[in-house]
């Protein structure tokens, strides 16, 4: 019960998150760059705030997966570096909370630029 | 020449444009963003669940392992060309999931990949997703720099 | 020495040079729209046996340049003159086809009016009697195109109901001033349009940027040779679609001079079935227009359905860099009076 109880919120606060891009999409002129960007600023800043924490804690990855949970783990590992290392923190904690997906990105992009090539719809 | 033929004006004209344009459909793009983009989630938190309960990691390597397997699983969809369809189908729902973030870079690498390694497929690769890393990593220095200097 | 000219912007061509052939190659998803049996050829895959999208394009323009010269009886080192553009930066399609064919080349740029503006200048030159045979050609891929102006192919982006569908194909028309073969139509006047802004902003709108444009030219050709378009049998737009022909209708009626409904056809709107085929407001691109007057309407017109038409085809004259500095978009359009050799 708990267990479904976890993947409900994890669904709804998600699908919710991407229901506000989706708003931004249909009714605003903002490109998609443009709506990502603003995801990560927003998670950055709530994150910043302690607002996204507890968000975090309540939905899982219905708050880590959309991009402003991304931002949230650039804020957080930047505020943990610095409790660790100082002020040098601010650069090195952002990066290596981030890296796994960054580096993914860039790695498997890659291959599979290699690999295949691109269609028309 | 009289240099007006068509005689408006751009505001009467915007308000005529908007007026003819069909807007798109509200109710049922929501509703399909929000159910793939729920979709998502729950898969990645069911990725960190598996990463904790069968391969013993603690709770950030099972968020890493998370974004690895969402942004593997999104380069292989975008290069076999069923990311495009999924994105057309549900918009931010896949967009604003890490999964974005992965067809953004693997997209313009897959793309640009006839113009070269080094400026094509390298170069294109941070095209779209550039600015999410510029802005977020900036923010977050900034962030920083602002916690370590005051609230230390 | 009287002008050929009439009124402001509206030149004549007592000449009557004849359209002697022409030829359309295009893509699957256009040979599988309304149109799909009349054109010359189309191409199984969007690469059409190339290694990229451009020498795809490429081998398109090529191939209805020389299908189009075969058709009138002619062969290339009878051609003068090869007219023609394309959408792509520089427009390479068209410079590297011209190499390869060993034709003089004008290379022209348009945006999506490039066929009408190359048959407005090759009917001049041929009225002018500074050459006896010109081709005329345009051509646009969606492939190349989507890199080009929008995002990559695979990138997972929803596009709004008033985007358009850039048409893969190219089309080629040979205009003469003795033909060979029986002609499919005579080019008996032109108007060189203006440039022409209303303040449209939002590049998933081009219809709507090129509309004024559209209306500009149509109202000088009426004044200028004092004819209303009941007169036409059709006026055709190139690549406005859905909105930019709603948008030309309304303007036209604020005009007073009401374009009706049953006497407009807009290519865009021609080449796709868009509750199929997932088109939006339509299809665009220089090859839209082309491919659509050379596969439907010249042959109407050779065959006499079509006594006298206004062939129109409007472009929008951004940049990317124009568009990301927030310019707004200009509309062109130039047009053609194509009549029938019937009597």
């Amino acid at each position: 019960m708990s267990l479904l109880w976890m993947y409900l919120k994890v669904f709804l606060v998600g699908g919710a998150l991407c229901a506000i891009g989706e708003l931004l999409v249909l009714r605003t002129r903002l490109t998609p760059a443009r709506i990502l960007v603003c995801y990560i600023l927003t998670g950055v800043l709530l994150s910043a705030v302690g607002l996204y924490g507890p968000l975090a804690d309540f939905a899982g990855a219905g708050a880590t997966v959309p991009l402003t949970g991304f931002g949230h783990a650039l804020c957080q590992g930047v505020m943990s570096a610095v409790d660790e290392v100082g002020l040098i923190g601010a650069f090195t904690g952002g990066l290596s909370a981030t890296a796994g997906g960054i580096a993914a990105a860039v790695f498997f992009g890659t291959l599979i630029a290699l690999a295949f090539k691109p269609r028309a719809k | 020449m009289d240099k007006q033929r068509v005689h408006t004006n751009p505001q009467h004209y915007s308000w005529l444009t908007e007026q003819l344009s069909p807007p798109s459909p509200l109710g049922a793009g929501l509703g399909r963003a929000f159910w793939v983009g729920g979709l998502i989630c729950v898969l990645g938190q069911a990725i960190a669940d598996a990463g904790v309960h069968w391969l013993d990691m603690n709770a950030r390597a099972a968020s890493s392992l998370t974004s690895i397997t969402l942004v593997f699983l999104t380069a292989l969809l975008t290069g076999v060309g069923v990311f495009d369809k999924l994105g057309k189908y549900a918009g931010a729902g896949s967009f604003v999931p890490i999964t974005g973030f992965a067809n953004a870079m693997v997209s313009p690498a897959l793309e640009f990949r006839r113009e070269g390694l080094v400026l094509g497929l390298g170069a294109k690769l941070f095209s779209i997703a550039g600015p999410v890393l510029v802005y977020g990593i900036g923010a977050s220095v900034l962030v920083g720099m602002i916690y370590a200097l005051f609230f230390h | 020495m009287p002008l050929k000219r009439t009124g402001l912007q509206t030149i004549e061509l007592p000449l009557r040079p004849a359209v002697c052939a022409s030829a359309a190659f295009v893509g699957k998803k256009e040979g599988e729209g309304p149109l799909g049996a009349l054109f010359d050829h189309v191409a199984q895959d969007e690469l059409y046996g190339q290694d990229t999208f451009e020498l795809a394009e490429k081998r398109l323009y090529l191939d209805a340049i020389r299908k189009a010269i075969l058709k009138g009886g002619l062969k290339p080192e009878n051609v003068q003159f090869l007219l023609g553009g394309d959408l792509l930066n520089q427009i390479i399609t068209a410079s590297f086809s011209a190499r390869e064919l060993g034709i003089p080349f004008i290379g022209l740029y348009g945006a999506c009016s490039t066929m009408a503006e190359s048959l407005c200048l090759g009917g001049m030159l041929l009225d002018g009697e500074h050459a006896s045979t010109v081709v005329c050609a345009a051509s646009s891929h969606f492939c190349t195109a989507e890199r080009q102006y929008r995002y990559p192919l695979e990138f997972g982006a929803q596009r709004p109901p008033t985007a358009q569908w850039t048409v893969t194909g190219a089309g080629a028309a040979v205009l003469s001033l003795a033909p060979s073969v029986p002609p499919q139509a005579h080019v008996v006047r032109v108007c060189m349009g203006r440039v022409v802004d209303l303040g449209v902003t939002d590049a998933n709108n081009m219809g709507a940027a090129m509309a004024p444009a559209a209306a500009d030219t149509l109202l000088a050709l009426m004044a200028d040779t004092h004819t209303r378009p009941a007169d036409y049998d059709l006026i055709v737009t190139g690549d406005l679609g859905q909105v930019g022909r709603d948008l030309l209708l309304q303007l036209m009626r604020e005009q007073r001079m009401p374009l009706e409904e049953r006497l407009h056809r807009d290519c865009g709107l021609m080449i796709y079935d868009r509750e199929r085929q997932d088109a939006h407001a339509g299809g665009s691109g220089c090859g839209c227009s082309a491919s659509v007057l050379c596969a439907s309407l010249l042959p109407a017109l050779q065959r006499g359905e079509l006594r006298r038409i206004i062939f129109m085809a409007t472009g929008a004259l951004m940049s990317v860099t124009s568009s990301q500095q927030g310019e707004t978009i200009p509309g062109i359009a130039h047009a053609v009076v194509l009549e029938s050799p019937k009597p």
